[in-house]
């Protein structure tokens, strides 16, 4: 949807000697872009395709490969990654939904109930990003201080009972989801805020004029004007979310039995130096989230998904 | 539409609307100020006045967008001040028609009656698209849609409620002064048809004369006069009505005396009549006025029983508009007074000496008071356009 907006041609009438100049300085200042995507994305890409097929050199070192087609590769990545490939959608598709119930009336608010007062919206937003000021990883190594054993969270949760004596919440399930809807609501955020802010509020008046309650209003009226924010908000945080590796590894807030896809292939580059998995299993995360987003826009674009 | 069957949750006919001492403030004005107004069903009701007054505040107060600051709102007898607007039987036809983007044309028109449960909402829709000639156009989505064919849908996605009170905001305010026409007649025609009450709201007060049984001329938050728009025309009853709902000369001077039932008026200049029975003030100070159409032009002191006479005076511009030419004559110490002549042929020219008279009965008496501030009104737009 948001390649459409760069469809649309130039409009009136063109004699054929303009527009083909147009269009070759169209094509003259598309070039560095051209050039930039071939050498650092179609090569790269090419690279990983080629090395997701290779096979060890039989003698060789470890970490030593040869071209091949060795489509065997994502059939064992597959059985043994399997599961952290499921895990991975699942915690990011979890952090997401987290992220749009924190977000969305976070933005609304700033969007909409802030709209008369453009100074403390202004304050507001610059709140929203103000996290990015400081490098992710220190916060999320904050994040596990204040949830580590020792922290006064687990402490107080413990003495309230709420938790059990032997519980942990860094390196579960609970705090990697956190960690990732923490890091990402300001991509979800502030998409959602862009279309909120320019929301049309006679529309959601005449919802209510016509007998709406504000709950129908917002489904019926609010929810499908702001539908392009939902779906780029939303993008914009499961994709990057399914492929994080940072959050879920040990040395943050995950352990072993939170490992996601990006440690796996982290773990395959860099400790096991074994190439080919590694390669696999990018090419797999890739796919597998072109296929999910594809689906979800697809779908989101007709009515379906309301 | 008008005969359909009863128990789908229709209101039959339109409901009266009683405004009880309604007072609307926010900070810094009050845009309306204890507003007492009771308009009966099945009636054409326009209320008139200038961007700023608090006609639209007014309007929603009535469909419950706005909370009254005090006083109490009723439909029909029944008092609707504390519900929400979605529990209100009235509907809107916004002056930005608000018409949902992502909807069909069709669907826009269902909403109301999908929300109400009520049976079959598409084949009425598919009626009340008919009645405004939109039918074969209800798969569009409004923004392929122009101006006018807008309005229509904005108007049945209103009507097709059957609301026992109908609420138009300006509603021809986007539209060219043609397709104004046209719409004036339909919407005219449409009330008569499904029998609602319709409440309009405009600034246009030709329109409102045109459309509305009865019209409320409203100034600061306040309904300066009400009445039927030839009596509103004839009698004004405020300086402000005089001048905001077309045009009038005004004099202002001092009661001296009567002579039977006649005012006798000195105003610099002159000595003018008004019956007693057409002022609204019987002694002191007073301001007469008199419409510009009912003076005649003379060129030789006209001696005439139950006429005022004024003049000489000196023509000091014409401008001709087809059926009448309007003429300024400026006359020593009562100043310019305008005129409006029927073109009979006879045009009368610039710099020539004339008389101006016209008939004792056609004058009226006001209470008298500040002229009306045409830059302060100017300024109110220009705020209530920034908002």
């Amino acid at each position: 949807m948001a390649i459409g907006a760069f469809s649309h041609g130039p409009s009136g009438v063109t004699t054929d000697a303009t527009v083909q100049r147009s269009s070759r300085i169209a094509w003259l200042l598309l070039l560095p872009g051209i050039a930039y995507l071939i050498l650092f994305f179609l090569v790269p890409l090419a690279s990983l395709v080629m090395t997701s097929f290779q096979e060890t050199i039989p003698g060789g070192f470890i970490g030593e490969y040869q071209n091949a087609f060795r489509w065997e590769n994502y059939v064992e990545v597959l059985g043994l990654y399997g599961e952290h490939t499921m895990r991975s959608f699942l915690y990011a598709a979890t952090a997401t939904i987290i992220a749009l119930i924190i977000g969305y009336p976070l933005a609304y608010f700033i969007g909409v109930k802030l709209r008369r007062f453009p100074l403390l919206q202004s304050l507001a937003l610059v709140l929203v990003i103000a996290p990015f000021f400081i490098s992710f990883l220190l916060r999320t190594l904050a994040w596990k201080q204040i949830l580590a054993d020792e922290g006064f969270v687990v402490a107080t949760m413990k003495t309230l009972q709420l938790l059990p004596d032997d519980a942990h919440i860094t390196g579960t399930a609970i705090s990697v989801v956190f960690g990732l809807a923490y890091n990402f609501i300001p991509f979800m955020t502030l998409p959602l805020y862009t279309t909120l802010e320019r929301l049309d509020l006679r529309l959601v008046e005449a919802g209510s004029d016509l007998y709406a309650n504000p709950f129908t209003t917002f489904v019926k009226v609010t929810v499908p004007l702001t539908m392009p924010g939902i779906i780029s908000g939303t993008l914009l945080t499961f994709i990057p979310a399914a492929g994080d590796y940072v959050n879920a590894s040990a040395n943050f807030l995950g352990s072993t039995s939170t490992a996601m896809i990006g440690n796996v292939i982290e773990s395959n580059f860099l400790v096991l130096q074994n190439f080919p998995h590694a390669a696999s299993m990018s090419l797999i995360l890739m796919s597998a989230i072109l296929v999910l987003v594809a689906t979800y826009v697809k779908k989101s674009g007709t009515e379906d998904l309301l | 539409m008008a005969n359909e069957p009863s128990g789908r949750g229709f209101a039959q006919s339109g409901a009266d609307l009683e405004l009880v001492h309604v007072t609307k403030s926010f900070p810094g004005f009050t845009a309306v100020d204890d507003l007492s107004l009771t308009i009966p069903a099945g009636s054409f009701f326009a209320l008139l006045g200038p961007s700023g007054c608090g006609k639209t505040t007014t309007l929603r107060l009535i469909a419950g967008l706005e909370e009254p600051t005090a006083g109490k709102i009723l439909v029909g007898g029944k008092d609707i001040t504390n519900t929400k607007a979605y529990q209100r039987p009235v509907n809107t036809v916004f002056q930005s028609y608000a018409l949902f983007p992502h909807m069909t044309i069709l669907e826009n028109v269902a909403f109301g009656l999908k929300r109400r449960k009520i049976a079959e909402p598409l084949k009425l829709a598919h009626e009340a698209l008919a009645l405004v000639e939109l039918d074969h156009l209800a798969q569009r989505k409004p923004q392929q849609l122009s101006g006018g064919q807008q309005q229509r849908v904005a108007l049945a996605r209103a009507v097709v409620n059957r609301p026992a009170l109908l609420l138009l905001d300006e509603p021809l305010g986007a539209l060219d002064l043609k397709l104004r026409r046209q719409m004036q007649i339909e919407l005219k025609a449409i009330q008569s048809e499904v029998g609602l009450t319709f409440l309009h709201v405009t600034h246009d007060q030709e329109e409102a004369m045109t459309m509305a049984d009865t019209v409320a001329v409203m100034n600061k938050g306040k309904i300066e006069q009400m009445g039927a728009p030839a009596e509103l025309y004839e009698l004004p009853h405020t300086r402000f009505v005089a001048t905001f709902l077309g045009q009038s000369n005004l004099f202002d001077g001092q009661v001296t005396g009567t002579e039977g039932d006649t005012l006798v008026v000195s105003v610099p200049g002159a000595t003018l009549h008004v019956s007693a029975a057409r002022s609204q003030v019987s002694a002191g100070a007073i301001t007469v006025g008199v419409r510009p159409e009912k003076l005649e032009i003379h060129r030789e002191s006209p001696k005439a029983a139950g006429r005022q006479v004024v003049g000489p005076g000196r023509v000091i511009d014409t401008s001709f508009a087809g059926v009448s030419t309007q003429y300024v004559v400026t006359v020593p110490e009562l100043g310019d007074i305008t005129v409006f002549e029927q073109n009979d042929g006879d045009i009368v020219a610039v710099g020539e000496e004339v008389w101006l008279s016209w008939s004792i009965g056609h004058a009226f008496g006001l209470p008298i008071e500040a002229p009306f501030d045409e830059t302060d009104l100017s300024t109110r737009a220009l705020a209530t356009a920034v908002q």
